[in-house]
């Protein structure tokens, strides 16, 4: 029997299940944090998330509103200070995966946080690079997860704000102490990886009920697709509860604070 | 040693016009009280400094006493945008803001580079990224031992730093608990410095290895209870998440925040 569940809820029990109990997580506010606590809190409890205001290995209880809540601080194994954690932490090499959220990204997974338009007379200004650009070179990979829509998913990035793999796939190639960059791309419609050879996203998985013609539509691009395109497996009653327990509760959290 | 003042008399005597000030506390500790004083106060043409500039610097930028910005993530926290910074940007109001625009990791190697009294830090970064197009202070040098070509910015020296802890002594020691940000390093990078504490105690009660600013290293320090207030102060109150979401409407109309000034900050006489 199939369970009923939202797009959203697909995006994030998908986003969640790329994360194992061996990995050391650097995990940006909004989506990825939703979907590291999650895999906390079901099949990888002893995944090691880390956010960049110097938490180390911290397990909250709801989802922080900021990269600082107090709760965030309280449940972690220790806090450090911020250069301490870019520095010795991230810099240093210490940090398996960096797990992202972005406003636009494009086909060579470039990710844009930093303005649409023009930098001298931006359309919309948006908040900025934050930990961004370093995550994105100093983890050993990254995974980003955001929702799938024309406006985001362009051909060219406006602003290269945090490279993937530049404007032509190769700005990696011979880059001493670079990371991996995005091995993998979550969405509510997909699942995209880099081509090996060429950097270009290519879809490799469609979620249930997805059409091509759903991704195509919503890709700013030619899209392809691998030979080979899976279907994402369904989420489990049990990752839907936990993600919907955890939803709940910091929603109630967040609104009862004065 | 530290000198105990007023708000008042801290902002009034420590920060003028056209200076470049840092006001940092990552999240946690941010020093709300001390900005509603510098606006209160009508400080103009600061240079402003903060890793995140946060409801501070947006209600300070839209009371117009900023006209340059150094950041490197500008957002409300979960939230969304900073309006009075993008009025700012985006239009000029109340008037033309200049940014300057780093990363995370090259603002706090800054700092700490400040506080270690060199002229530039260096780091692993911006590599492929758009914002040294856009960003004149970040430049690539060749490391001389090995010939990795690296990222280099100036560091952070500002003319006075203001940070917010949890409390002092009665000599002037200050204790930082919790997420201690980049706190430490604004304060030593600076020429002068203003911590605003949750209160003034006999005995700090800090641990062998906590984060304490000795007297000595403190230019002035003034009691300001919830001076941190609606971001948190570890052990006195928590973050006020409902504001930092009701500061999205507030924050977008530029009337709406100018008669929540008036009537938080200007008509308030603070603590």
């Amino acid at each position: 029997m199939s369970l009923e569940f939202t797009s959203s809820e697909m995006m994030s029990v998908t986003a969640a299940r790329a994360l194992n109990n061996d990995m050391t997580c650097f995990v940006g506010i909004g989506l990825p944090s939703e979907a590291a606590n999650l895999a906390r809190l079901t099949h990888a409890p002893d995944v090691t998330l880390i956010y960049e205001s110097g938490t180390l290995q911290t397990k909250p209880e709801v989802l922080p509103l900021s990269i600082g809540d107090g709760e965030l601080c309280e449940s972690a194994l220790t806090t450090v200070s911020v250069p301490e954690m870019f520095r010795y932490w991230l810099q240093g090499g210490k940090v398996s995966v960096g797990f992202l959220g972005t406003a636009q990204i494009d086909r060579y997974a470039n990710i844009n946080t930093t303005l649409i338009g023009d930098y001298r007379e931006p359309k919309v200004r948006l908040p900025g690079g934050g930990g961004a650009p370093e995550i994105g070179t100093n983890a050993h990979e990254v995974f980003i997860t955001v929702k799938h829509s024309k406006r985001t998913f362009v051909k060219d990035v406006d602003f290269i704000t945090t490279v993937g793999f530049g404007r032509d796939g190769k700005a990696r190639d011979n880059v001493p102490n670079i990371g991996r960059g995005p091995t993998v791309v979550i969405t509510d419609l997909c699942i995209l990886k880099p081509d090996p050879e060429t950097k270009e996203l290519v879809v490799t998985s469609l979620h249930p009920g997805v059409t091509r013609e759903q991704v195509i539509e919503a890709t700013g691009w030619e899209i392809r697709f691998a030979d080979q395109v899976d279907t994402t497996p369904e989420p489990s009653a049990k990752e839907l509860e936990v993600l919907r327990d955890l939803k709940a509760r910091t929603n109630a959290h967040h609104a009862g604070q004065q | 040693m530290a000198e105990f003042l007023s708000l008042k008399e801290a902002v009034s005597r420590h920060i003028n016009d056209g200076d470049t000030v840092a006001m940092e506390g990552f999240t946690h500790l941010i020093p709300f009280a001390a900005g509603h004083e510098i606006i209160r106060q009508e400080k103009r043409d600061l240079t402003l400094i903060r890793m995140t500039p946060d409801l501070v610097y947006d209600q300070m930028i839209g009371a117009g006493c900023a006209k340059k910005l150094i950041f490197s993530w500008g957002g409300n926290p979960g939230v969304g945008s900073l309006h009075r910074l993008r009025d700012a940007v985006e239009r000029g109001w109340p008037n033309q803001l200049e940014i300057l625009e780093h990363s995370h990791a090259a603002m706090a190697c800054a700092y700490e580079a400040g506080a270690a009294g060199l002229p530039l830090a260096v780091l692993r970064g911006y590599i492929g990224s758009d914002l040294p197009k856009v960003n004149d202070q970040i430049k690539f040098i060749e490391c001389p031992f090995t010939g990795e070509k690296l990222a280099a910015v100036p560091s952070v020296r500002p003319d006075v730093s203001v940070i917010h802890a949890q409390r002092a002594d009665r000599k002037g020691n200050v204790l930082v608990e919790g997420i201690i940000g980049i706190q430490k390093e604004a304060v030593l990078a600076a020429k002068r410095s203003i911590v605003t504490v949750e209160e003034v105690v006999d005995d700090l009660g800090a641990s062998v290895n906590a984060c304490v600013l000795p007297s000595w290293a403190i230019t002035a320090i003034a009691e300001a209870p919830k001076g941190a207030k609606p971001s948190y102060a570890l052990g006195y109150y928590d973050r006020d998440n409902a504001f930092y979401k009701e500061w999205d409407g507030i924050a977008r109309d530029r009337d709406a925040f100018q008669a929540w000034l008036n009537e938080n900050v200007f008509e308030n006489g603070g603590a």
